[in-house]
């Protein structure tokens, strides 16, 4: 293992506690994966932030206390609960968490993070690393996008090991930080109907599809057209949903698959596995327990919504309201809520019965309305973990489905 | 006698528990008593408190730092893990447990045939250097150590 002076002197303890640790941290990552350097990173989107515990107060109460510093600009993922509107969640829901994630967000805005709190900081100039560049991620969602979409390389980073990165400002030199370890190893060839190319929930569930059969692999897909941000964002999702997707191409519209051929850095590909129709579809039923019948609540914003994705919604209620049966939550960061209001469009949700929640999210977060019963979504993440954490029954849609389903307050297709 | 390579180091003494599948902590076992609650796992209802856990290949996730390191500040975590596959997750939680709270938690790696020839014994000391000093007696009744 290389170390630098400062590093080898952090290790000693020479520049406080924290730091200390935050070494030890990052050396034990080198060791455990075999990486002999550290390469710099820009910035980091950190997970600890997130309370999942005492000990989660506690490593946080002690780096303050102990004057840790950051060394690159460090921005949160989405928290437990919504801290700009704690009324959302009722404390009584679990006391200890509530008051806990109100705590964190004290203690790490007091370090010198960035409160962004959200899963999707790549909607965001701060949280979008230039093409090339290194971080240090943690939400599985981002650090898909960050490294397929915008060319960008981290790891996964977990929680603890993602602040000391942000403290020390260097990462194990290994898998998706090398040129090496960003090639495709597996070839997914998507043949599907003309009807399914222009459906919106194709993205999603081919990335559950991806997330289910590439393992450690980079899959890369070929056959698919040009896709926006957002496409490529549920892609992201769903394959670090249903697996462990870190990375994935898409032939002509990701930055490292020009060609097939640039994507698998010229070598002979395993054998190829075809997407057809059946399989989309047999996905897709795995995922909605719901056809028909009344309507609890639609949550959208899983990851957190784009402001693209908020004109299309907007275009689709076309200034109709949800029905009164119903809770409609959308989930999006601070930053799109800002932008909401500069393009007057938050009024606007408002009055078409739509509530907006900030910094979290609606799968695992208890919300005041209340999230029981039947659920749509257009969100492949949300269906997939929501049953299990909430215990809800999933109706899963398109946006367009979701939106003629709310005002109805009944399934719609 | 065995040894392994020291991924997190310290000393503990415990009764074996051998898992026939990786588990991830984060979902998969309660900190409050140390019991594995992945329903699909093959071992579900055991208990890993003060127990040498043995553990093929890993299954770390981001959670579990924070899940591993909250059972060692409880009181139900192992005494010790003996995994094949290195894991950071595992070490990160037990390396900010040590910092925290003084509570120690090795963890040793070991190639499969070793860790299927430990499999057997009732109960397993972990030594500073990583060498695993193993009782076959079925009275053992060592307290585990780190609890």
């Amino acid at each position: 293992m290389r170390l630098s002076a400062d590093q080898q002197s952090w290790l000693e303890g020479r520049a406080g506690r924290a730091k200390q640790l935050a070494m030890e941290l990052m050396v034990a990552a080198a060791d455990a994966t075999g990486a002999d350097e550290f390469v710099p990173i820009e910035s980091a989107h950190i997970n600890s932030s997130h309370y999942s515990g005492q000990l989660s107060l506690d490593f946080a109460e002690f780096l303050l206390a102990e004057g840790a510093t950051l060394a690159v600009p460090t921005h949160t993922n989405a928290s437990l609960i919504d801290c700009s509107q704690p009324h959302l969640r009722p404390e009584s829901s679990d006391p200890d968490a509530v008051r806990g994630s109100i705590r964190l967000m004290e203690i790490y805005e007091a370090l010198g993070c960035t409160s962004m709190w959200s899963c999707a900081p790549y909607q965001q100039p701060e949280g979008r690393p230039a093409f090339g560049t290194h971080i240090a991620g943690s939400e599985s969602n981002a650090v898909s996008f960050v490294n397929s979409v915008l060319g960008a390389r981290t790891n996964k980073y977990g929680d603890l090991l993602d602040i000391a990165a942000g403290i020390t400002g260097s990462v194990p030199l290994t898998g998706l930080h090398t040129d090496e370890g960003r090639l495709a190893t597996r070839v997914f060839r998507v043949d599907v109907s003309d009807q399914l190319r222009a459906d919106a929930a194709l993205p999603h569930l081919l990335g559950i599809i991806l997330g289910q059969e590439t393992g450690t692999a980079i899959p890369v897909l070929d056959g698919l057209g040009p896709m926006t941000e957002d496409e490529l964002k549920a892609i992201a999702a769903a394959g670090a949903t249903s697996g462990a997707v870190g990375m994935f191409h898409v032939v002509g519209v990701t930055p490292e698959a020009p060609t097939i051929s640039d994507a698998l850095g010229g070598r002979a590909p395993g054998r190829d596995v075809d997407i057809d129709d059946a399989w989309i579809e047999r996905t897709r039923a795995r995922l909605s327990a719901v056809d028909n019948g009344p309507l609890d609540a639609v949550c959208l914003g899983t990851p957190h919504f784009s402001i693209d994705e908020f004109g299309d919604l907007l275009e689709r209620l076309d200034g109709r309201r949800a029905h009164d049966r119903l809770a409609f939550l959308v989930t999006t960061s601070r930053a799109v809520d800002h932008e909401l209001r500069l393009r007057g469009w938050h009024d606007r949700l408002l009055d078409s019965g739509v509530t907006i929640i900030l910094d979290t999210c609606t799968y695992y977060t208890p919300v005041t309305d209340g999230v029981t019963g039947t659920v749509m979504t257009n969100s492949a993440k949300w269906a997939y973990y929501a049953p299990g954490i909430l215990g809800v029954d999933i109706a899963f849609g398109s946006l367009s489905a979701c939106v003629e389903s709310a005002v109805a307050g009944e399934v719609v297709r | 006698m065995n040894g392994g390579r020291i991924l997190h180091a310290g000393t503990a003494t415990g009764p074996v528990l051998r898992l026939d599948e990786p588990v991830s902590f984060w979902g998969g076992v309660d900190p409050k008593t140390g019991t594995i609650i992945d329903r699909a796992h093959p071992q579900v209802g055991a208990s890993m408190a003060g127990a040498v856990v043995l553990m093929p290949g890993s299954r770390g996730s981001s959670g579990t730092p924070g899940v591993l390191g909250e059972a060692l500040r409880r009181g139900p975590g192992p005494a010790a893990l003996i995994i094949t596959k290195a894991d950071v997750n595992l070490i990160a939680g037990t390396i900010v447990a040590a910092a925290l709270y003084d509570v120690r938690c090795p963890i040793v790696q070991v190639d499969d045939e070793a860790l299927a020839s430990l499999s057997s014994a009732s109960t397993i000391t972990v030594a500073a250097d990583g060498e695993l000093v193993v009782d076959d007696s079925t009275s053992e009744s060592n307290p585990p150590a780190g609890v």
